[in-house]
């Protein structure tokens, strides 16, 4: 079987730096030319928010790292409606390239993966 | 089965790499195989030769390296999270001209392809401390 990876982003982008690592996890992936998808969840979806400002944290901006996934081949990024809705975020507030999963999709889109990376 | 492990959290502010040691244990005993050991992120301050728990405290870290050395064990620490966190070794040391280095024998720092690539070798991958 043909392998693919699945990279499960779960955090706040500057909340510590598992959002940061996360995604260091999907670029190595996607360079190794492994079939790589990245889906966020829970609080993984502020990482979409347009117009972070990071000069005050001070932290370097996530968002930056978000506009390079397609020179790897990440052309979009998978989003939990639900854990949209739970916090109350709309989709023009958000990174240009994704693609919205529904609730009865996540686990089969997970599936599909053979392994799963959970941050 | 083959396993590979990742574990993501520190011994001082999470259950996970003692609730990893125990699945380790648990997979070596039932005859099944550890192809990887990966600790990430907070995980890497589990490889510390300079944690000193209390005397009446487990002390994870030695419990750890104990298990790896026992088993000998492939234990990557990702050498990016270990640098910003402050587990280095000897080479790592010299390369930044720091004064000491704190990483314990039986690990190794190599980089996140590792994760990778241990996933990949292996039927399960387990995750400790998303």
């Amino acid at each position: 079987m043909s392998q693919s990876v699945c990279i499960i982003s779960t955090r706040a982008p500057y909340s510590g730096q598992a959002a940061r690592e996360a995604l260091d996890a999907a670029l190595v992936s996607a360079s190794y030319e492994i079939p790589t998808s990245l889906l966020l969840m829970g609080d993984g979806v502020f990482q979409l928010l347009k117009g972070q400002e990071t000069s005050d944290i001070p932290r370097k901006n996530l968002s930056a790292m978000l506009q390079v996934l397609p020179l790897y081949g990440i052309e979009t990024i998978y989003v939990d409606q639900v854990s949209l809705d739970e916090r109350g975020l709309n989709v023009e507030d958000l990174h240009d390239a994704i693609t919205i999963l529904g609730q009865g999709e996540l686990p089969l889109f997970i599936q599909k993966h053979s392994k799963a990376l959970n941050f | 089965m083959k396993f590979a492990l990742a574990v993501y959290g520190a011994p001082a502010n999470s259950q996970a790499p003692q609730s990893a040691l125990h699945f380790a244990r648990a997979v070596v005993a039932q005859g099944h195989e550890i192809v990887r050991l990966f600790f990430y992120q907070d995980g890497v301050n589990t490889a510390t030769a300079i944690a000193q728990p209390p005397q009446d405290e487990p002390d994870l870290p030695n419990e750890w390296q104990v298990f790896i050395q026992e088993h000998e064990l492939d234990a990557v620490v990702c050498i990016a999270a270990a640098l910003r966190r402050g587990v280095v070794d000897q080479a790592e040391a010299e390369r930044y001209q720091l004064s000491n280095h704190n990483l314990r024998a039986g690990y190794e720092l190599s980089g996140l392809g590792q994760l990778l690539d241990g996933a990949l070798m292996a039927d399960r991958l387990i995750t400790f401390g998303a």
